[in-house]
């Protein structure tokens, strides 16, 4: 039976759990007038538990574990000599096809094929399934073991996991007794799949650091560290999938650093003024119908995806810089660091304005009444009282907003440009680390080339900057935010 | 330190410190003046950016949901179409239908059949997609054949640009995509009314193609609905329950700390490190297969985990105590009191939560982009396992098509996800105006 199938058999041995185990607990026991410890919808969910629980973990785990097993052990059943065995994935999938083919032929043909009297290539062609050569005997043999090996672990599922979920359907029906504490048991179970439930933020970050841990130590062993980190060109080649031998290619990450330092510091120079005044003015002068119209307004910039100004950078802003500059005698390329870096400082104002808005609400009011106590305007008042109070919030906004700069992918995807400068001119093209780990990872490139690997180094290297901005900013953002409470 | 200075040089002269005072005064309501005015100076420019980016985007999107057709007048001739004489599926699937096409319009327009060059030209005005659109008219209705049928066929994406006014008849003939004697058909043809306008239907229904008129984004609708499905059907159920656990049941210890700061920083973490992990983990740890959708959802359930975590955590801590309370008071478990009471109150901030998570992973680019969702897909998707692609994805994938079609669809398809965004975030807006309670 399929593992879908078995799984929907499971749920249904479940259900039929639930009922009789809530059927149980409501028949009475003479002499008392309700003598059930729990409401009877609890047994109901005991039994549920019993009969789906140890089934569901057999089945799943049972269904992960077994595929590599039997892979290992026809790998390992093929002679060592064999001339594929360099090319393991070839002969993995050659086996595959074979194992698909032959479930179509019949035991007696099976006898033939093995006897040498047919040709398994043309014997599979008349049922459908193309073979480029005529395959090796040992490779028939592997299909036929792992074709046996799955129909054994087909049964193990089928047999064994609808066969537990019955037995644990009677087990928990036979426990379910007026004394037993349903109610404290089943909730128990529940309180333990809530903690797994956030457990998978941390297996998440633990994913996310292991896995282009693995890769990137990987690529470390093609290509040397201080290449990587001191490098000053960035210029991976390319090898084409099927290529032997690796071609060399220089790593630097400093010139893509740069870029996206670069880019981040123009974005930061436009959503910073921008929107820490906005933040100012919609929270000290402005009235409420202004502050309600023009608000969500603002925050439809937050709203719109990257992509949407990628594309308006590259086919409206770009070109109108490029004209403004060839009109005053600038020569601006279409994609430059001042394009990429204006449109994501805009993409980054609403960002700025509502976590500084934030900030400058929590200043307590008596501060600003003292202020004007003493005389003061407004804007004496925001200026030397309400900003200082609120700087280290507002260094902790900025901060978020730097790092949301550096992560930031399809702006410079499409405006930045993909040659790797090391310029301090604004005008002129650079590269993002953000960039070239899309370049590298698009296209039809061999998974354990250097130049593939590379972009699990970049994407290490992204995440403890941003994880080192994150959690310094937040930390300040939470200090400040305790210091008024 | 303008304050303290007005305040203490009062001893002097009345009459001096007064004009001084009057003076600094002036200086003073100036310097506010100028403050407030940088204040609404960065509020129009943001909503000037604003105003300009949706300008930009609507003008140049809003003809690609028109498309230019010519209504022919096609026979159908068995002859062409079956020259067997029987009716064999095989035949009919790769019979020339390019050719009745071409026979159509050059019957139409007028054009001597017997000159090549003047039949190239008149030929040359429909879309290479043609025979596709007559082919799914017979496959629909075999007895069709033989008959005389008029279909809307796709004009040529260079015929559209011409219809919408967009092309440069000032260019000299050798260089321009259209002759001259071209030009003339078509203007015959549109004054005739054989050339016309419609409602641009194939924008939604088609998937990738090099040609612009028979490029749509049909199948990345379809494959952004599974990702959203998924992401609901995973990130929703998980997020409420950690949210639940982390805000009701969790002990405040070193652990507890631990998953906070983690999902603090989750909500920061570049997208793009997403679509890393799941190119390393799901793809090639766990085989799932590149360009499906489902290992988008997968992907982006895990980046809208930490909002929907956050927006639950907010919604449970805002019901008060009180009502905990009073239910564990009649004799209900914890967990009866959070199920029974304080999710359903919570239920407006959590699905506002919920709808600007799922807003978000519908404009995601970066990430799909590292799963191999870039991929050229014609047909559509039926099952979240086959290759599909996204709606931003497709954005991308034609933001970088120099014609001006192309151009045009991809200005139109960013409109639709707007829409789409829009009408999300005004959900969220209103049902958190309608049914949040204060307490």
């Amino acid at each position: 039976m399929p593992l879908l199938y078995v799984i929907a058999a499971i749920f249904a041995v479940g259900l039929v759990g639930y009922v009789a185990g809530m059927m149980r607990a409501t028949t009475t026991v003479s002499g008392r007038a309700n003598p059930w410890h729990s409401r009877s919808g609890y047994y109901g969910w005991y039994v549920l538990l019993w009969a789906m629980l140890p089934a569901l973990a057999l089945t799943l785990l049972w269904s992960v574990t077994f595929p590599v097993y039997s892979t290992r052990t026809v790998f390992a059943s093929l002679p060592a000599s064999s001339p594929t065995t360099e090319s393991s994935s070839l002969t993995m999938s050659t086996v595959g096809l074979l194992q698909s083919g032959l479930r179509s032929v019949s035991a007696a043909e099976l006898a033939e094929v093995q006897s040498g009297k047919l040709k398994v290539r043309d014997l599979l062609l008349s049922r459908g399934v193309p073979l480029a050569s005529d395959p090796a005997p040992y490779l028939v043999a592997a299909a036929v073991k792992a074709n046996a090996l799955d129909d054994l672990s087909r049964a193990v599922v089928t047999f064994g996991g609808i066969g537990l979920a019955v037995i644990g359907l009677l087990f928990g029906l036979s426990r379910v007794k007026p004394e037993l504490r349903s109610r404290n048991l089943v909730e128990r179970v529940g309180l333990l799949g809530l903690a797994a439930a956030s457990a998978v933020a941390i297996l998440t970050t633990v994913g996310i650091v292991f896995s282009m841990l693995f890769e990137t130590i990987h690529f470390f062993q093609l290509v040397p560290a201080s290449n990587f980190f001191l490098g000053t060109v960035w210029d991976p080649r390319f090898s084409a999938a099927g290529q032997d031998a690796v071609t060399e290619g220089q790593f630097g990450l400093l010139p893509l650093l740069w870029g996206t330092l670069f880019i981040s510091f123009v974005a930061l120079v436009v959503a910073v003024p921008v929107g820490l005044f906005s933040a100012i003015y919609m929270s000290e002068y402005a009235t409420p119908t202004v502050r309600g119209f023009v608000k969500p307004l603002l925050e439809i910039l937050a709203g719109i995806p990257t992509i949407v100004y990628g594309f308006f950078a590259l086919v409206t802003f770009g070109p109108f810089l490029r004209d403004i500059g060839a009109l005053a005698g600038l020569d601006i390329s279409a994609t430059s660091v001042l394009t990429a870096g204006l449109i994501m400082g805009v993409m980054l104002i609403p960002f700025v304005s509502s976590l500084s808005d934030d900030i400058i609400n929590a200043v307590p009011q008596s501060l600003r009444d003292g202020a004007y106590a003493l005389g003061a305007t407004k804007s004496e008042t925001i200026k030397q009282v309400i900003l200082p109070a609120a700087l280290p919030g507002i260094v902790g906004a900025i901060l978020l907003a730097g790092s949301r700069a550096i992560g930031e992918t399809m702006i410079v995807v499409l405006a930045a440009g993909i040659a790797a400068n090391l310029t301090i001119n604004p005008l002129e093209p650079v590269t993002t680390i953000t960039v070239k780990i899309v370049s590298q990872l698009t296209g039809d490139l061999e998974f354990n080339s250097p130049q593939t690997l590379v972009s699990f180094a970049l994407g290490l290297t992204l995440f403890f900057f941003t994880l080192c901005l994150n959690i310094y900013a937040l930390y300040i953002v939470r200090k400040y935010r305790e210091q008024y409470d | 330190m303008a304050v303290q200075s007005s305040v203490s040089s009062t001893a002097p002269s009345l009459a001096l410190s007064a004009k001084l005072d009057a003076g600094r005064l002036r200086a003073r309501y100036a310097a506010e003046w100028r403050f407030r005015a940088y204040g609404i100076a960065a509020i129009l420019f943001g909503l000037t950016f604003l105003a300009i980016l949706f300008f930009s985007i609507i003008s140049r999107g809003l003809p690609a949901f028109q498309q230019s057709t010519f209504n022919l007048p096609i026979v159908l001739d068995p002859a062409v179409i079956t020259p067997s004489g029987q009716r064999l599926e095989n035949e009919l699937f790769m019979a020339d239908y390019t050719a009745l096409a071409n026979k159509a319009i050059v019957a139409t327009l007028g054009v001597d059949a017997n000159s090549k060059p003047a039949v190239r030209q008149a030929t040359q005005l429909l879309s290479n997609g043609v025979d596709v659109q007559i082919r799914s008219a017979i496959l629909a209705n075999p007895n069709l054949i033989g008959q005389t049928i008029t279909l809307p066929l796709l004009a040529d994406g260079n015929v559209d640009s011409v219809m919408k006014g967009a092309f440069d008849r000032t260019i000299p003939e050798e260089r321009r995509k259209l002759n001259d004697k071209q030009l003339q058909l078509l203007d015959t043809a549109a004054a005739k009314g054989i050339l016309t306008k419609s409602f641009n239907w194939g924008l939604f229904t088609f998937g990738a193609s090099s040609k612009p008129e028979t490029a749509g984004i049909g199948v990345a609708l379809i494959g952004s609905f599974f990702m959203m499905l998924t992401v609901l059907l995973l990130a929703v159920p998980l997020g409420v329950a950690a949210a639940v656990y982390l805000e009701e049941f969790a002990p405040k210890n070193f652990f507890t700390d631990v998953i906070e700061v983690n999902i603090n920083n989750l909500a920061a973490i570049p997208s793009i490190v997403f679509g890393l992990l799941g190119l390393a983990i799901f793809i090639n740890l766990f085989g799932m297969p590149r360009s499906a959708s489902i290992v988008g959802g997968l992907v982006l359930a895990l980046m809208t985990l930490p909002t929907i975590i956050i927006a639950t955590r907010a919604a449970i801590g805002a019901v008060p105590p009180s009502i905990r309370e009073a239910a564990v008071g009649v004799g209900a478990s914890k967990m009866q009191a959070i199920t029974h009471h304080v999710l359903p109150l919570a239920i407006p901030g959590i699905l506002t939560g919920t709808i600007i998570g799922l807003a978000k992973a519908l404009g995601e680019t970066a990430p799909l982009l590292m799963i191999g969702m870039v991929a050229f897909v014609v047909e559509a998707p039926t099952t979240p396992l086959e290759p599909a692609t996204a709606l931003p994805v497709q954005i991308f994938m034609w933001a970088t098509a120099a014609e001006r079609g192309f151009v045009e669809r991809t200005s139109g398809a960013t409109m639709i996800l707007l829409l789409f965004l829009i009408t999300m975030n005004l959900i969220a807006i209103v049902l958190r105006r309608r049914y949040e309670r204060r307490w």
